[in-house]
């Protein structure tokens, strides 16, 4: 991917253009400042309806992780078979704000992930089209 | 503050594979068995709750019992349907909206993971498209989380599923009856590491049905009712670390099972000391080994230690999953929750053969968790000599 094409996304609404690259997009709370992610119109802690978009950054660390060692059923749709499949890191990531946020990570060896590691968001291809498009979800990699 | 309910008639229909028959069969089954057990007859019963995760609606079953114009509903609620029906079962009774009440759970699932669809569970497409909708990855990152705080080695993951088949193979009701070495689940294929083949359970099928009275009333039926001192079901609080969760807070609140465990150890009135015989929910061996602490059996990290003594199996301290759990019977959802209630019943009656609990226990626990964020938990007395 270069910078100057448009990546297609499978969660355009989780991510936002920011002058050195991307951020998670999120929400918070108007009423008692809680953080949430994916944005939502109402607040889970306190029952407030007035949300605003928040960036979440894109900078964090690892706060536990594992390895997918298997190809999930749909809803997966990555377009890969049994013979094709490649195990992928799946980790919590905590953010400035403390939130830890769910994502794929790009690293799938066991000896390359560490709790508290310093990680960082980037786009990464998931799935290619018959066509040989590629679409992007977000994941994160560790800083080496 | 309210009548004791009592459970009277309990039935099983074995879980694992049994390709001649539906779920709903299966279910149906269980609750013959239970009806047998309790020695009553179905046109008796004067409410029926039950469920199924993906194996139709409990009510059709009347068709396969006998359509008596009972009201029978339908309870969905993931992992504890089973529960649910019981508690609901237990509210019915304590109402006097019947005498003979009936909880049913049931389930035949596919091979392989689960695979929910976001949408039921409020989540945006993406979130299964790109292979984070996972339970098996929930419990993972759960485990993997608790290991590093709390000390936990990969040694106590094994231990759990060595003793979850030893137990399974001595319950013929059991799916998986072979009982695997340490050194065969330890090298076991990763599936979702630190989660291995033999430390996670796999979906399966069976039934479980339950028949309850008012306890001043079960002697009528049997010499050796089980009362039911606590049934209760908890969801999750904001903050807590959850399946299915795209982000989780800053911070923690305590999960539905410790919610659960303390309203059932307060509404019974008996202390997590005071249990004899327990089941948790094994969905893998780390979550086995942190609901010993969520439902207040020991301290967190604690575990290790416990394991390590052999305080956790049958001739424990704190014999935990006799019947093998779900380990050993597979996860047929909406039976998961009754059938620990099955084995604790049997435990407290001292018909669990050469899985029998020594000392002739009289307070036994269940608690069963599941998505989204929900535990059911009971405390069980038996009322006889």
């Amino acid at each position: 991917m270069h910078n100057d094409e448009a990546p297609e996304l499978v969660c355009p609404e989780l991510l936002r253009r920011t002058a050195s690259g991307w951020s998670l997009l999120g929400g918070r709370c108007a009423s008692c400042g809680e953080i949430c992610f994916p944005a939502q119109r109402s607040c889970a802690k306190c029952c407030g309806t007035s949300v605003a978009a928040w960036e979440i950054g894109d900078r964090g660390t690892l706060w536990s992780w594992t390895i997918q060692g298997f190809l999930p059923k749909s809803p997966y749709d990555s377009g890969e078979t049994e013979s094709t499949f490649r195990p992928y890191g799946v980790g919590y990531v905590q953010m400035p704000s403390g939130l830890k946020v769910e994502s794929r990570l790009t690293v799938s060896d066991p000896r390359r992930l560490q709790i508290g590691a310093p990680m960082a968001l980037i786009l990464q291809p998931y799935r290619t089209k018959p066509d040989g498009h590629q679409v992007f979800t977000f994941a994160f990699e560790p800083i080496a | 503050m309210s009548t004791e309910v009592a459970i009277i008639g309990i039935g099983i229909h074995p879980f694992g594979r049994t390709d001649h028959l539906t779920g709903l069969e299966q279910g149906a089954f269980a609750v013959r068995a239970a009806l047998r057990d309790a020695g009553v007859a179905w046109s008796d019963i004067g409410v029926a709750f039950g469920g199924s995760y993906e194996s139709g609606n409990a009510d059709s079953m009347a068709t396969l019992l006998g359509l008596t114009g009972l009201p029978f509903i339908n309870v969905a609620n993931g992992c504890a349907t089973g529960g649910s029906a019981l508690m609901s079962a237990v509210s019915a009774i304590r109402s006097g909206m019947a005498e003979l009440a009936v909880a049913v759970g049931f389930d035949k699932h596919p091979r392989g993971a689960f695979n929910p669809k976001p949408a039921d569970y409020g989540l945006g497409e993406w979130y299964g498209q790109t292979g984070l909708m996972l339970t098996t990855q929930f419990f993972a990152l759960k485990a993997r989380r608790y290991m590093h705080e709390y000390g936990i080695s990969e040694d106590a993951l094994v231990r759990v599923a060595h003793r979850a088949f030893r137990n399974g193979a001595l319950n013929s009701n059991a799916w998986r009856r072979r009982e695997l070495s340490y050194e065969e689940i330890a090298a076991s294929a990763p599936v979702n590491l630190p989660l291995r083949k033999y430390m996670l359970c796999s979906p399966a099928e069976g039934g479980v049905g339950l028949v309850l009275c008012g306890a001043d009333r079960a002697r009528r039926y049997t010499s050796r009712s089980v009362a039911l001192r606590a049934a209760t079901v908890r969801t999750r609080l904001f903050g807590s670390f959850e399946v299915f969760s795209p982000s989780l807070a800053a911070t923690q609140a305590p999960a539905p099972t410790v919610t659960a465990a303390r309203a059932a150890f307060e509404e019974a009135g008996v202390a997590p000391n005071e249990i004899e015989v327990l089941q948790l929910q094994d969905t893998d061996s780390a979550t086995e080994i942190i609901h010993m602490a969520e439902n207040g059996f020991c301290q967190d990290g604690e575990q290790e230690r416990l394991l390590q003594a052999g305080e956790t199996e049958i001739g424990g301290r704190l014999p935990i999953n006799t019947d093998g759990g779900c380990l050993a019977n597979g996860e047929p959802i909406g039976a998961s929750g009754l059938r620990q209630v099955f084995e604790i019943c049997l435990q407290l009656r001292g018909q669990a053969g050469p899985r029998q609990v020594p000392g002739n226990p009289r307070l036994g626990y269940t608690h069963v968790y599941g998505a989204p964020g929900v535990s059911a938990v009971t405390i069980l007395e038996r009322r006889f000599a």
